[in-house]
Protein backbone atom coordinates (compact mmCIF):
# COMPACT_ATOMS: atom_id res chain seq x y z
CA UNK A 1 0.00 0.00 0.00
CA UNK A 2 2.83 2.37 0.86
CA UNK A 3 4.34 1.56 -2.52
CA UNK A 4 1.10 2.54 -4.27
CA UNK A 5 1.12 5.96 -2.68
CA UNK A 6 4.78 6.37 -3.60
CA UNK A 7 4.00 5.41 -7.20
CA UNK A 8 1.11 7.85 -7.47
CA UNK A 9 3.20 10.54 -5.78
CA UNK A 10 6.11 10.07 -8.16
CA UNK A 11 3.72 10.20 -11.09
CA UNK A 12 2.30 13.47 -9.74
CA UNK A 13 5.78 14.89 -9.18
CA UNK A 14 6.88 13.92 -12.69
CA UNK A 15 3.68 15.41 -14.10
CA UNK A 16 4.17 18.67 -12.20
CA UNK A 17 7.78 18.77 -13.43
CA UNK A 18 6.77 18.07 -17.02
CA UNK A 19 3.86 20.48 -16.96
CA UNK A 20 6.04 23.27 -15.54
CA UNK A 21 8.52 22.73 -18.36
CA UNK A 22 5.81 22.41 -21.00
CA UNK A 23 3.99 25.54 -19.89
CA UNK A 24 7.26 27.48 -19.74
CA UNK A 25 8.13 26.26 -23.26
CA UNK A 26 4.85 27.41 -24.67
CA UNK A 27 4.98 30.63 -22.66
CA UNK A 28 7.86 31.68 -24.89
CA UNK A 29 5.66 31.12 -27.92
CA UNK A 30 2.65 32.77 -26.26
CA UNK A 31 4.78 35.74 -25.25
CA UNK A 32 5.94 36.35 -28.81
CA UNK A 33 2.51 35.85 -30.31
CA UNK A 34 0.88 38.06 -27.71
CA UNK A 35 3.52 40.74 -28.10
CA UNK A 36 2.86 40.72 -31.82
CA UNK A 37 -0.90 40.85 -31.39
CA UNK A 38 -0.67 43.77 -28.99
CA UNK A 39 1.44 45.57 -31.58
CA UNK A 40 -0.86 44.80 -34.55
CA UNK A 41 1.50 42.14 -35.91
CA UNK A 42 1.20 38.39 -36.43
CA UNK A 43 4.20 36.99 -34.58
CA UNK A 44 5.87 33.65 -35.32
CA UNK A 45 3.27 31.68 -37.30
CA UNK A 46 5.39 29.76 -39.80
CA UNK A 47 6.76 26.76 -37.87
CA UNK A 48 3.85 24.36 -37.77
CA UNK A 49 0.19 25.34 -37.42
CA UNK A 50 -0.08 28.77 -35.72
CA UNK A 51 3.69 28.59 -35.22
CA UNK A 52 3.26 25.98 -32.50
CA UNK A 53 6.56 24.27 -33.37
CA UNK A 54 8.47 27.54 -32.84
CA UNK A 55 9.65 26.66 -29.29
CA UNK A 56 11.07 23.38 -30.60
CA UNK A 57 12.87 25.22 -33.40
CA UNK A 58 14.22 27.69 -30.81
CA UNK A 59 15.40 24.84 -28.61
CA UNK A 60 17.17 23.15 -31.53
CA UNK A 61 18.81 26.47 -32.38
CA UNK A 62 19.96 27.08 -28.82
CA UNK A 63 21.30 23.53 -28.40
CA UNK A 64 23.26 23.61 -31.64
CA UNK A 65 24.82 27.03 -31.14
CA UNK A 66 28.44 27.39 -30.14
CA UNK A 67 29.06 26.75 -26.45
CA UNK A 68 31.14 29.82 -25.66
CA UNK A 69 32.85 30.54 -22.35
CA UNK A 70 34.87 33.79 -22.15
CA UNK A 71 38.57 33.27 -21.44
CA UNK A 72 38.51 35.52 -18.38
CA UNK A 73 35.38 33.94 -16.93
CA UNK A 74 35.36 31.55 -14.02
CA UNK A 75 34.45 28.42 -15.92
CA UNK A 76 32.72 26.42 -13.20
CA UNK A 77 30.73 29.31 -11.77
CA UNK A 78 29.85 30.33 -15.32
CA UNK A 79 28.19 26.94 -15.85
CA UNK A 80 26.81 26.80 -12.32
CA UNK A 81 24.91 30.11 -12.59
CA UNK A 82 22.29 29.13 -15.21
CA UNK A 83 22.07 25.61 -13.75
CA UNK A 84 21.17 27.02 -10.36
CA UNK A 85 18.67 29.46 -11.87
CA UNK A 86 16.91 26.59 -13.65
CA UNK A 87 17.12 24.24 -10.64
CA UNK A 88 15.53 26.67 -8.21
CA UNK A 89 12.88 27.66 -10.73
CA UNK A 90 11.80 24.03 -11.15
CA UNK A 91 11.99 23.17 -7.43
CA UNK A 92 9.51 25.79 -6.29
CA UNK A 93 6.53 24.23 -8.06
CA UNK A 94 6.79 21.09 -5.89
CA UNK A 95 4.60 22.36 -3.03
CA UNK A 96 1.86 24.01 -5.06
CA UNK A 97 -1.51 22.26 -4.58
CA UNK A 98 -2.82 21.91 -8.11
CA UNK A 99 -5.99 20.13 -7.12
CA UNK A 100 -8.01 18.54 -4.35
CA UNK A 101 -7.61 14.78 -3.77
CA UNK A 102 -7.66 11.81 -6.11
CA UNK A 103 -9.55 8.71 -4.91
CA UNK A 104 -7.44 5.66 -5.70
CA UNK A 105 -8.67 2.43 -4.13
CA UNK A 106 -9.72 3.45 -0.61
CA UNK A 107 -7.13 6.21 -0.33
CA UNK A 108 -7.40 9.93 -1.04
CA UNK A 109 -4.17 11.26 -2.46
CA UNK A 110 -3.73 15.03 -2.74
CA UNK A 111 -2.71 16.42 -6.15
CA UNK A 112 0.46 18.10 -4.93
CA UNK A 113 4.13 17.29 -5.32
CA UNK A 114 5.04 17.26 -1.65
CA UNK A 115 2.62 18.00 1.14
CA UNK A 116 4.38 20.04 3.77
CA UNK A 117 2.97 22.29 6.47
CA UNK A 118 5.50 25.01 5.63
CA UNK A 119 4.65 25.26 1.92
CA UNK A 120 4.75 29.05 1.88
CA UNK A 121 8.15 29.18 3.55
CA UNK A 122 9.52 26.46 1.26
CA UNK A 123 8.47 28.11 -1.96
CA UNK A 124 9.69 31.56 -0.94
CA UNK A 125 12.94 30.10 0.34
CA UNK A 126 13.52 28.46 -3.02
CA UNK A 127 12.44 31.53 -5.01
CA UNK A 128 14.87 33.70 -3.07
CA UNK A 129 17.64 31.22 -3.88
CA UNK A 130 16.92 31.89 -7.55
CA UNK A 131 18.76 35.19 -7.39
CA UNK A 132 21.99 33.32 -6.62
CA UNK A 133 21.87 31.83 -10.09
CA UNK A 134 21.76 35.33 -11.56
CA UNK A 135 24.37 36.65 -9.12
CA UNK A 136 26.81 33.81 -9.80
CA UNK A 137 26.24 33.99 -13.55
CA UNK A 138 26.78 37.74 -13.62
CA UNK A 139 29.85 37.56 -11.39
CA UNK A 140 31.48 34.65 -13.19
CA UNK A 141 31.15 36.39 -16.58
CA UNK A 142 33.84 38.88 -15.54
CA UNK A 143 32.08 41.63 -17.47
CA UNK A 144 31.05 44.98 -16.05
CA UNK A 145 27.59 44.90 -17.60
CA UNK A 146 26.95 41.38 -16.32
CA UNK A 147 28.09 42.38 -12.86
CA UNK A 148 25.88 45.49 -12.87
CA UNK A 149 22.92 43.38 -13.93
CA UNK A 150 23.64 40.83 -11.23
CA UNK A 151 23.99 43.50 -8.53
CA UNK A 152 20.74 45.06 -9.67
CA UNK A 153 19.01 41.67 -9.55
CA UNK A 154 20.28 41.02 -6.04
CA UNK A 155 19.28 44.36 -4.57
CA UNK A 156 15.95 44.35 -6.38
CA UNK A 157 15.05 40.86 -5.18
CA UNK A 158 16.02 41.63 -1.59
CA UNK A 159 13.98 44.85 -1.63
CA UNK A 160 10.89 43.26 -3.04
CA UNK A 161 11.08 40.04 -1.04
CA UNK A 162 10.49 42.13 2.09
CA UNK A 163 7.28 43.67 0.80
CA UNK A 164 6.22 40.32 -0.64
CA UNK A 165 6.75 38.52 2.65
CA UNK A 166 4.86 41.25 4.54
CA UNK A 167 1.97 41.01 2.07
CA UNK A 168 1.72 37.27 2.67
CA UNK A 169 1.82 37.71 6.45
CA UNK A 170 -1.69 39.18 6.24
CA UNK A 171 -2.89 36.07 4.35
CA UNK A 172 -1.18 33.82 6.87
CA UNK A 173 -2.87 35.69 9.73
CA UNK A 174 -6.23 34.91 8.12
CA UNK A 175 -5.56 31.23 7.51
CA UNK A 176 -3.42 30.64 10.59
CA UNK A 177 -1.27 28.17 8.70
CA UNK A 178 1.77 28.04 6.43
CA UNK A 179 0.31 25.06 4.61
CA UNK A 180 -0.61 26.08 1.06
CA UNK A 181 -3.31 23.38 0.97
CA UNK A 182 -4.88 24.76 4.16
CA UNK A 183 -4.81 28.26 2.66
CA UNK A 184 -6.61 26.96 -0.43
CA UNK A 185 -9.18 24.98 1.58
CA UNK A 186 -10.00 28.17 3.54
CA UNK A 187 -11.05 29.86 0.28
CA UNK A 188 -13.74 27.26 -0.41
CA UNK A 189 -16.16 28.14 -3.21
CA UNK A 190 -15.95 31.79 -4.16
CA UNK A 191 -14.65 32.87 -0.76
CA UNK A 192 -11.35 34.05 -2.17
CA UNK A 193 -8.66 35.94 -0.27
CA UNK A 194 -8.51 38.68 -2.87
CA UNK A 195 -11.87 40.01 -1.62
CA UNK A 196 -10.41 40.39 1.89
CA UNK A 197 -6.91 41.39 0.87
CA UNK A 198 -7.16 43.56 -2.27
CA UNK A 199 -4.24 45.75 -1.17
CA UNK A 200 -2.18 42.71 -0.20
CA UNK A 201 -2.90 41.20 -3.61
CA UNK A 202 -1.72 44.29 -5.46
CA UNK A 203 1.44 44.46 -3.37
CA UNK A 204 2.09 40.76 -3.85
CA UNK A 205 1.53 40.95 -7.60
CA UNK A 206 3.85 43.95 -7.95
CA UNK A 207 6.52 42.14 -5.99
CA UNK A 208 6.00 38.99 -8.07
CA UNK A 209 6.79 41.05 -11.18
CA UNK A 210 9.98 42.26 -9.54
CA UNK A 211 10.96 38.78 -8.30
CA UNK A 212 10.55 37.29 -11.78
CA UNK A 213 12.58 40.18 -13.30
CA UNK A 214 9.68 40.95 -15.60
CA UNK A 215 8.87 44.32 -17.11
CA UNK A 216 8.36 46.94 -15.70
CA UNK A 217 11.05 45.71 -13.28
CA UNK A 218 13.40 43.93 -15.69
CA UNK A 219 16.34 46.13 -14.76
CA UNK A 220 18.82 43.24 -14.33
CA UNK A 221 18.69 42.61 -18.08
CA UNK A 222 17.63 46.03 -19.35
CA UNK A 223 19.06 45.71 -22.82
CA UNK A 224 19.32 49.39 -23.63
CA UNK A 225 21.44 50.14 -20.58
CA UNK A 226 23.36 46.95 -19.85
CA UNK A 227 23.68 45.18 -23.24
CA UNK A 228 22.03 42.02 -21.91
CA UNK A 229 22.48 42.48 -18.17
CA UNK A 230 23.56 39.39 -16.27
CA UNK A 231 23.43 37.14 -19.35
CA UNK A 232 25.50 39.40 -21.64
CA UNK A 233 28.30 36.81 -21.97
CA UNK A 234 26.03 33.81 -22.27
CA UNK A 235 25.23 31.94 -25.44
CA UNK A 236 23.66 28.67 -26.58
CA UNK A 237 21.66 26.64 -24.07
CA UNK A 238 23.21 28.32 -21.03
CA UNK A 239 21.52 31.51 -22.19
CA UNK A 240 18.48 29.37 -22.93
CA UNK A 241 18.41 28.14 -19.33
CA UNK A 242 18.49 31.70 -17.99
CA UNK A 243 15.68 32.81 -20.26
CA UNK A 244 13.75 29.60 -19.69
CA UNK A 245 14.02 29.81 -15.91
CA UNK A 246 12.37 33.23 -16.15
CA UNK A 247 9.35 31.60 -17.77
CA UNK A 248 9.27 28.77 -15.24
CA UNK A 249 9.40 31.40 -12.49
CA UNK A 250 6.55 33.23 -14.16
CA UNK A 251 4.46 30.04 -14.18
CA UNK A 252 5.25 29.37 -10.51
CA UNK A 253 4.50 32.97 -9.54
CA UNK A 254 1.18 32.82 -11.41
CA UNK A 255 0.29 29.54 -9.68
CA UNK A 256 1.18 30.98 -6.25
CA UNK A 257 -0.89 34.12 -6.88
CA UNK A 258 -3.85 31.89 -7.83
CA UNK A 259 -3.35 29.74 -4.73
CA UNK A 260 -2.87 32.57 -2.24
CA UNK A 261 -5.46 35.07 -3.50
CA UNK A 262 -7.73 33.46 -6.08
CA UNK A 263 -8.75 30.27 -4.33
CA UNK A 264 -6.52 27.82 -6.24
CA UNK A 265 -8.76 24.97 -7.37
CA UNK A 266 -11.88 26.46 -5.74
CA UNK A 267 -14.61 27.99 -7.84
CA UNK A 268 -18.16 29.17 -7.15
CA UNK A 269 -20.62 26.31 -7.37
CA UNK A 270 -18.04 23.61 -6.66
CA UNK A 271 -20.23 21.97 -4.00
CA UNK A 272 -23.05 21.60 -6.50
CA UNK A 273 -20.64 19.98 -8.97
CA UNK A 274 -19.18 17.73 -6.28
CA UNK A 275 -22.65 16.42 -5.41
CA UNK A 276 -23.41 15.35 -8.95
CA UNK A 277 -20.18 13.98 -10.40
CA UNK A 278 -17.67 11.37 -9.15
CA UNK A 279 -14.97 12.61 -6.79
CA UNK A 280 -12.12 12.22 -9.26
CA UNK A 281 -13.98 14.14 -11.98
CA UNK A 282 -14.74 16.99 -9.56
CA UNK A 283 -11.01 17.08 -8.74
CA UNK A 284 -10.16 17.18 -12.43
CA UNK A 285 -12.50 20.15 -12.93
CA UNK A 286 -10.79 21.82 -9.96
CA UNK A 287 -7.37 21.23 -11.55
CA UNK A 288 -8.65 22.73 -14.80
CA UNK A 289 -9.91 25.78 -12.89
CA UNK A 290 -6.53 26.12 -11.17
CA UNK A 291 -4.74 26.03 -14.51
CA UNK A 292 -7.19 28.50 -16.04
CA UNK A 293 -6.37 30.95 -13.25
CA UNK A 294 -2.65 30.32 -13.67
CA UNK A 295 -2.87 30.88 -17.43
CA UNK A 296 -4.75 34.11 -16.85
CA UNK A 297 -1.95 35.39 -14.63
CA UNK A 298 0.70 34.30 -17.14
CA UNK A 299 -1.29 36.24 -19.73
CA UNK A 300 -1.46 39.17 -17.32
CA UNK A 301 2.34 39.08 -16.84
CA UNK A 302 2.76 39.35 -20.61
CA UNK A 303 0.01 41.91 -21.00
CA UNK A 304 1.75 44.15 -18.43
CA UNK A 305 5.09 43.61 -20.14
CA UNK A 306 3.82 45.07 -23.40
CA UNK A 307 2.00 47.93 -21.71
CA UNK A 308 4.25 49.51 -19.10
CA UNK A 309 7.74 50.81 -19.81
CA UNK A 310 10.64 49.94 -17.56
CA UNK A 311 11.11 51.79 -14.25
CA UNK A 312 14.17 53.87 -13.54
CA UNK A 313 16.34 52.21 -10.91
CA UNK A 314 15.77 54.87 -8.22
CA UNK A 315 12.02 54.74 -8.91
CA UNK A 316 12.13 50.99 -8.46
CA UNK A 317 13.89 51.33 -5.13
CA UNK A 318 11.67 54.13 -3.84
CA UNK A 319 8.55 52.20 -4.88
CA UNK A 320 9.75 49.13 -3.03
CA UNK A 321 11.01 50.76 0.16
CA UNK A 322 8.92 53.89 0.48
CA UNK A 323 5.56 52.67 -0.81
CA UNK A 324 5.14 48.91 -0.83
CA UNK A 325 6.74 48.07 2.53
CA UNK A 326 4.82 50.75 4.54
CA UNK A 327 1.62 49.77 2.74
CA UNK A 328 2.21 46.10 3.50
CA UNK A 329 2.82 46.89 7.18
CA UNK A 330 -0.35 48.98 7.28
CA UNK A 331 -2.17 46.08 5.67
CA UNK A 332 -0.94 43.72 8.39
CA UNK A 333 -2.05 46.11 11.13
CA UNK A 334 -5.52 46.59 9.62
CA UNK A 335 -5.92 42.83 9.08
CA UNK A 336 -4.86 42.18 12.67
CA UNK A 337 -7.32 44.73 14.04
CA UNK A 338 -10.18 43.29 11.98
CA UNK A 339 -9.39 39.73 13.08
CA UNK A 340 -9.26 40.83 16.73
CA UNK A 341 -12.52 42.80 16.49
CA UNK A 342 -14.63 40.23 14.67
CA UNK A 343 -13.39 36.93 16.05
CA UNK B 1 -0.74 81.30 -32.64
CA UNK B 2 -1.76 77.68 -32.65
CA UNK B 3 -0.78 75.57 -35.63
CA UNK B 4 -2.76 72.54 -34.53
CA UNK B 5 -5.21 71.67 -31.80
CA UNK B 6 -2.93 68.92 -30.51
CA UNK B 7 -0.82 71.24 -28.37
CA UNK B 8 -1.12 70.63 -24.63
CA UNK B 9 -0.41 73.12 -21.91
CA UNK B 10 2.46 72.04 -19.70
CA UNK B 11 1.87 72.37 -16.00
CA UNK B 12 3.97 71.54 -12.98
CA UNK B 13 1.07 71.16 -10.56
CA UNK B 14 1.35 68.40 -8.00
CA UNK B 15 -0.01 65.05 -9.04
CA UNK B 16 -3.34 64.03 -7.61
CA UNK B 17 -3.62 60.94 -5.42
CA UNK B 18 -4.96 58.85 -8.32
CA UNK B 19 -2.03 59.92 -10.46
CA UNK B 20 0.49 59.25 -7.73
CA UNK B 21 -0.60 55.68 -7.05
CA UNK B 22 -0.17 55.04 -10.78
CA UNK B 23 -2.72 52.22 -10.88
CA UNK B 24 -5.52 54.02 -12.81
CA UNK B 25 -2.96 54.98 -15.45
CA UNK B 26 -1.85 51.34 -15.69
CA UNK B 27 -5.47 50.24 -16.10
CA UNK B 28 -5.94 52.77 -18.91
CA UNK B 29 -2.75 51.53 -20.55
CA UNK B 30 -3.89 47.91 -20.30
CA UNK B 31 -7.15 48.95 -21.95
CA UNK B 32 -5.25 50.55 -24.82
CA UNK B 33 -3.05 47.53 -25.43
CA UNK B 34 -5.89 44.99 -25.25
CA UNK B 35 -7.80 47.04 -27.80
CA UNK B 36 -4.90 46.50 -30.17
CA UNK B 37 -5.10 42.76 -29.48
CA UNK B 38 -8.45 42.61 -31.28
CA UNK B 39 -7.52 45.02 -34.07
CA UNK B 40 -7.00 43.86 -37.61
CA UNK B 41 -3.36 42.97 -38.15
CA UNK B 42 -1.50 45.03 -40.73
CA UNK B 43 0.88 42.22 -41.74
CA UNK B 44 0.56 40.92 -45.29
CA UNK B 45 1.23 37.16 -45.21
CA UNK B 46 3.64 37.45 -48.13
CA UNK B 47 3.95 34.25 -50.10
CA UNK B 48 0.24 33.44 -49.72
CA UNK B 49 -1.07 37.00 -49.97
CA UNK B 50 0.57 39.54 -52.24
CA UNK B 51 0.21 43.25 -52.15
CA UNK B 52 -1.54 44.48 -55.31
CA UNK B 53 0.80 46.38 -57.62
CA UNK B 54 0.06 49.16 -60.06
CA UNK B 55 -0.79 48.09 -63.65
CA UNK B 56 2.28 49.94 -64.86
CA UNK B 57 4.56 48.47 -62.20
CA UNK B 58 8.03 47.77 -63.59
CA UNK B 59 8.95 44.21 -62.69
CA UNK B 60 11.00 41.48 -64.31
CA UNK B 61 11.86 41.91 -68.00
CA UNK B 62 10.54 39.78 -70.83
CA UNK B 63 11.63 39.63 -74.49
CA UNK B 64 8.45 39.63 -76.55
CA UNK B 65 7.51 37.73 -79.70
CA UNK B 66 5.22 39.06 -82.40
CA UNK B 67 1.85 37.61 -83.46
CA UNK B 68 3.51 34.91 -85.55
CA UNK B 69 5.77 33.88 -82.71
CA UNK B 70 8.93 35.51 -84.08
CA UNK B 71 11.38 37.32 -81.85
CA UNK B 72 10.87 41.05 -82.12
CA UNK B 73 14.34 42.10 -81.02
CA UNK B 74 16.63 43.29 -83.76
CA UNK B 75 19.67 43.79 -81.53
CA UNK B 76 19.95 47.50 -82.28
CA UNK B 77 21.47 48.10 -78.85
CA UNK B 78 19.32 51.09 -78.00
CA UNK B 79 18.21 49.47 -74.78
CA UNK B 80 21.82 48.94 -73.71
CA UNK B 81 22.56 52.51 -74.75
CA UNK B 82 19.72 53.93 -72.73
CA UNK B 83 20.35 51.81 -69.69
CA UNK B 84 21.62 54.10 -66.89
CA UNK B 85 22.80 51.14 -64.86
CA UNK B 86 24.64 49.53 -67.76
CA UNK B 87 22.97 46.23 -67.11
CA UNK B 88 22.22 45.07 -70.66
CA UNK B 89 24.60 43.50 -73.13
CA UNK B 90 23.90 41.58 -76.31
CA UNK B 91 25.48 39.87 -79.31
CA UNK B 92 23.94 40.57 -82.70
CA UNK B 93 23.77 38.05 -85.49
CA UNK B 94 22.47 38.10 -89.04
CA UNK B 95 19.34 36.13 -89.87
CA UNK B 96 20.09 33.25 -92.23
CA UNK B 97 17.84 31.94 -94.94
CA UNK B 98 15.14 29.71 -93.53
CA UNK B 99 15.09 31.49 -90.18
CA UNK B 100 12.37 33.95 -91.16
CA UNK B 101 9.87 32.16 -88.95
CA UNK B 102 12.16 32.66 -85.95
CA UNK B 103 13.24 36.29 -86.19
CA UNK B 104 11.15 39.13 -87.52
CA UNK B 105 14.04 41.38 -88.50
CA UNK B 106 17.13 40.63 -90.56
CA UNK B 107 19.33 41.02 -87.52
CA UNK B 108 18.63 39.46 -84.16
CA UNK B 109 20.15 39.09 -80.70
CA UNK B 110 21.91 35.75 -80.46
CA UNK B 111 22.80 36.55 -76.86
CA UNK B 112 20.84 38.96 -74.72
CA UNK B 113 21.78 39.41 -71.10
CA UNK B 114 20.49 41.56 -68.28
CA UNK B 115 22.33 41.71 -64.98
CA UNK B 116 19.53 41.86 -62.43
CA UNK B 117 21.86 43.13 -59.71
CA UNK B 118 22.75 46.15 -61.83
CA UNK B 119 19.25 46.76 -63.17
CA UNK B 120 17.36 49.54 -61.39
CA UNK B 121 14.04 48.73 -63.10
CA UNK B 122 13.69 52.25 -64.49
CA UNK B 123 12.04 51.02 -67.72
CA UNK B 124 14.24 53.12 -70.02
CA UNK B 125 15.00 50.03 -72.13
CA UNK B 126 11.29 49.56 -72.68
CA UNK B 127 10.95 53.22 -73.69
CA UNK B 128 13.98 53.12 -75.97
CA UNK B 129 13.03 49.95 -77.85
CA UNK B 130 11.86 50.78 -81.39
CA UNK B 131 10.57 47.24 -81.97
CA UNK B 132 8.57 46.92 -78.75
CA UNK B 133 10.62 43.87 -77.97
CA UNK B 134 11.44 44.36 -74.30
CA UNK B 135 8.86 44.85 -71.59
CA UNK B 136 8.94 45.07 -67.82
CA UNK B 137 6.17 42.84 -66.56
CA UNK B 138 3.80 44.35 -64.06
CA UNK B 139 2.89 41.07 -62.40
CA UNK B 140 6.26 39.44 -61.83
CA UNK B 141 9.12 40.70 -59.71
CA UNK B 142 12.77 39.79 -59.94
CA UNK B 143 13.33 37.07 -57.35
CA UNK B 144 15.95 36.94 -54.61
CA UNK B 145 19.17 35.22 -55.64
CA UNK B 146 21.24 32.62 -53.89
CA UNK B 147 24.33 32.95 -56.05
CA UNK B 148 26.00 35.40 -58.42
CA UNK B 149 25.70 33.06 -61.40
CA UNK B 150 21.91 33.23 -61.14
CA UNK B 151 21.92 37.00 -61.34
CA UNK B 152 22.62 37.40 -65.05
CA UNK B 153 19.49 36.58 -67.03
CA UNK B 154 20.12 35.23 -70.54
CA UNK B 155 17.65 34.63 -73.31
CA UNK B 156 16.76 31.31 -71.70
CA UNK B 157 15.07 33.18 -68.89
CA UNK B 158 14.03 36.37 -70.64
CA UNK B 159 12.47 35.23 -73.89
CA UNK B 160 8.76 34.59 -74.05
CA UNK B 161 7.81 31.03 -74.98
CA UNK B 162 6.21 30.37 -78.39
CA UNK B 163 2.67 30.25 -77.03
CA UNK B 164 3.45 33.48 -75.14
CA UNK B 165 3.14 31.81 -71.75
CA UNK B 166 5.95 31.48 -69.29
CA UNK B 167 8.37 29.83 -68.53
CA UNK B 168 10.50 30.77 -71.45
CA UNK B 169 12.26 28.57 -73.97
CA UNK B 170 15.02 30.80 -75.29
CA UNK B 171 18.50 29.45 -76.10
CA UNK B 172 20.87 29.00 -73.16
CA UNK B 173 23.80 30.62 -74.95
CA UNK B 174 25.78 33.08 -72.85
CA UNK B 175 28.39 35.72 -73.65
CA UNK B 176 31.79 34.18 -74.22
CA UNK B 177 35.25 35.64 -74.46
CA UNK B 178 35.17 35.58 -78.26
CA UNK B 179 31.85 37.37 -78.65
CA UNK B 180 31.69 40.86 -80.07
CA UNK B 181 29.03 42.56 -78.07
CA UNK B 182 27.56 45.94 -77.35
CA UNK B 183 29.50 47.12 -74.37
CA UNK B 184 27.40 49.11 -71.97
CA UNK B 185 30.43 50.71 -70.39
CA UNK B 186 31.69 52.26 -73.60
CA UNK B 187 28.29 52.54 -75.19
CA UNK B 188 28.12 52.65 -78.92
CA UNK B 189 31.31 50.65 -79.49
CA UNK B 190 31.58 47.01 -80.16
CA UNK B 191 34.13 45.35 -78.03
CA UNK B 192 35.67 42.03 -77.24
CA UNK B 193 34.96 40.66 -73.82
CA UNK B 194 38.15 40.95 -71.81
CA UNK B 195 39.69 37.71 -70.70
Amino acid sequence: MELDILTVKSIIILLVFGISLGIATYSTWAERRLAAYLQDRQGPNRAGPLGLLQPIADAVKLFTKEEFIPASANKWLFIFGPSLAMLTALMSSAVIPFGSTLEIGDKFIPVQGIEVNIGVLYSFGIVSLGVYGIMIGGWASNNKFSLLGAVRAASQNISYELAMGLAIVAVLMMSGSLDLRKIVEDQHGGNWNVFYQPLGFIIFLTCAFAECNRTPFDLPESENELVGGYHTEYSSMKLGLFLFSEYVNMFVASAIVSVLYFGGYNYPGMDLVADHVPHNLATAIGIAVMFAKTFFFIFFFMWIRWTIPRFRYDQLMSLGWKSLIPLAIANIIVTGCVILLFN
Amino acid sequence: MRLSDRAKDVSDKNMSFAERIYLPAIATGLGVTIKHFFKKKVTIQYPEVQRPVSPNFRGLHVLKRDDEGRERCTACGLCALSCPAEAISMVAEERKKGEEHLYREEKYAAVYEINMLRCIFCGFCEEACPKQAIYLQSDKMAPAFYGREEVIYGKDRLLESKDKTRPTDGPKRRLTATDTYIDPIAVGYNRQLKK
